[in-house]
């Protein structure tokens, strides 16, 4: 049997601690809330980024096209739904004239996450027929040009507030705590991504994807539907980092096209970093990389301020040299090495 | 009777090399044909336009006696041709088991049919096949870490999974342990006589093709040299030529 895919007693309790672990976190720890919403979409971003990169070894860098798509998207229905958006963003969002009541910003997250969904998945499919005939270095460097001309695209439409970026609506205050909402919906998006990704990898779909990932050539004569398999995997892909970009807009409140919505130096990045930290080509391995990633971010940032972009480079240096596998991968072969239980 | 591999005057030139200049062959459904000739004299090419992993510049290559010259590897695989390759390959990350278990009816499976775990008639063919190639100790081994002969013997059960109707083979025995061959040989035969599979077959061990083969094509320079029942192209004046230089 494939034993990594199966559910044992030890990873159900697993899970069940984390999700415990997840639901109680915020009420621990209120002060973190926001960095804490944080690292759930950081799971979600790192699982999505391993599907396509880890499992079907297509290394994509302009992932955060979606994730910036689906940011807008999310933000253009949760404004348009009440205002129009044109005067919404040429009066930055601001002042008295856009207020949104308690029914008008609900309504707005939750017809604005479903669309950022659609949207996302919608581009991915387009894009993938064309994008996914390529291979290797080709697809990596035309998934960072896609990212880098969204950004510079969206930073020329002045509907969508061009360069000088777009405001998330104001909660009202009649809400009460809103981060703590948004923590919720963001917990129960990374579950379903994780529920999803376990489910596909356990059916002859994740197969045909590690497949994919050792020998295309081979997979195609022997008349596996490659093309579809890929298209699919990255439809899947896109669609949870567009609810993930919608969450990320609201968390943040404000998109800026290039340093939050495209922003392939940072998030870009960091999920590509977080999977290979945590072990590409694993399930666990992803989320693992996530919550070590933010920790030592969220350190680095307020113990090393200044200097916190050096220690970041000193980590990815670390994980290239002493954990090539990544953590999960590690413990794996050190377990296999000593004949031991896979974790 | 119609034949169910039929390629006729297969031409495919590499610059100024050309690899297959005019090659004709025909594979009856059902029986074992053999495919010979010296070292750089074009069989793998062939093998590769016959799968359409590399087109051909003319002639005609029908399968089931429908033209699939101008199709695309998967498509042909679809159709019920299957091959192995010199070199093995297998997909190194994932065990022996599932790399059986992901080329199990791959190519007559519906897409959607891929979004379920494997069923059980999946799971105890594979079991079936394993045992038959003689793998079933490696099942959990990363198919990457098996050595040559063993990814042979995978790659060979993983295209019987397939379930191919034409299976054609590149040197099956090569880098297997001469211990072995003959297993290799029996179970060739047994595929073909009990599992219905047509094979073509390259092969540089001649006592292997002569013992298999009920007719053989030998290749020279990208040219057929000649084509006949094992025993008489083993005393074929130009095909020992061919080997071992004129004299």
């Amino acid at each position: 049997m494939s034993d990594a895919r199966t559910l044992t007693p030890k990873r159900l309790l697993l899970i069940a601690s984390l999700l415990a672990t997840g639901i109680v976190a915020p009420l621990l720890f209120p002060a973190y809330q926001s960095q804490l919403t944080e690292l759930l979409l950081f799971i979600v971003f790192a699982l999505c980024w391993d599907l396509v990169g880890g499992q079907m070894g297509y290394n994509s860098f302009g992932n955060v096209l979606f994730v910036g798509l689906g940011m807008y998207a999310a933000a253009i229905v949760q404004v348009w739904l009440v205002y129009d958006v044109g005067l919404y963003n040429a009066a930055r969002g601001g002042g008295t004239a856009f207020v949104f009541d308690a029914s008008q910003f609900l309504t707005g997250l939750a017809l604005g996450i479903p669309a950022a969904v659609l949207i996302s998945a919608l581009a991915a499919w387009l894009l993938g027929s064309l994008v996914l005939t390529m291979r290797g270095h080709y697809f990596a460097i035309c998934t960072l040009g896609l990212g880098i001309a969204a950004g510079q695209i969206a930073a020329g439409i002045p509907w969508i507030g061009a360069g000088s970026g777009m405001l998330t609506p104001n909660p009202p205050e009649s809400l009460g705590h809103v981060p703590l909402l948004l923590y919720y919906v963001a917990l129960g998006l990374a579950v379903l991504c994780t529920l999803t990704f376990a489910w596909l990898l356990s059916t002859r779909f994740g197969l045909a994807l590690n497949a994919i990932r050792d020998d295309e050539d081979k997979a195609e004569a022997m008349g596996l539907k490659t093309h579809a398999a890929k298209v699919t995997a990255w439809v899947v892909a896109a669609g949870f980092l567009g609810a993930a970009g919608a969450l990320y807009g609201n968390l943040v409140r404000f998109i800026d096209p290039i340093q939050t919505a495209f922003a392939g130096a940072t998030i870009g990045v960091w999920m590509i970093l977080m999977a290979l930290l945590g072990g590409r080509g694993t399930l666990l391995g992803p989320i693992v990389g996530a919550i070590v990633f933010q920790v030592t971010k969220e350190l680095f940032w307020t113990y090393l301020l200044g200097w916190q972009r050096v220690g970041l480079g000193l980590l990815i240096i670390l994980v290239a040299v002493f954990f090539p596998s990544g953590i999960v991968g590690f413990v794996r072969e050190r377990n296999a090495a000593s004949g031991g239980e896979k974790p | 009777m119609m034949a169910l591999l039929e390629a006729v005057g297969v031409t495919k030139a590499f610059g100024g090399v050309v690899a297959n200049d005019g090659v004709s062959l025909a594979v009856a459904e059902g029986a074992i044909v053999g495919l010979i000739g010296p070292n750089g004299s074009g069989k793998t090419t062939l093998f590769n336009t016959i799968t359409g992993a590399i087109p051909i510049e003319s002639g005609s290559i029908r399968f089931k006696g429908k033209e699939i010259s101008q199709l695309l590897t998967g498509g042909i695989a679809r159709s019920g041709l299957i091959r192995t390759y010199q070199q093995p390959r297998v997909y190194g990350g994932l065990t022996t088991r599932d790399n059986m278990l992901v080329s199990v009816s791959i190519r007559h499976g519906s897409f959607a049919g891929l979004f379920r775990r494997a069923r059980e008639e999946a799971q105890e063919k594979v079991d079936e096949l394993l045992d038959f190639v003689g793998l079933t100790e490696k099942s959990g081994t990363l198919a990457g870490d098996l050595s040559f002969g063993q990814q042979k013997l995978l790659e060979l059960a993983m295209a019987l999974a397939n379930e191919p109707e034409l299976l054609l083979l590149d040197e099956p025995t090569a880098g297997i342990n001469p211990a072995l061959i003959n297993d290799v040989i029996d179970r060739l035969k047994v595929a073909n006589a009990a599992l219905g599979v047509t094979l073509l077959i390259i092969e540089h061990n001649m006592p292997v093709i002569m013992d298999l083969a009920q007719h053989v094509y030998c290749l020279a320079h990208g040219r057929l040299l000649a084509e006949g029942p094992p025993q008489a192209i083993q005393n074929d004046a130009l095909v020992l030529d061919a080997y071992l230089g004129a004299a």
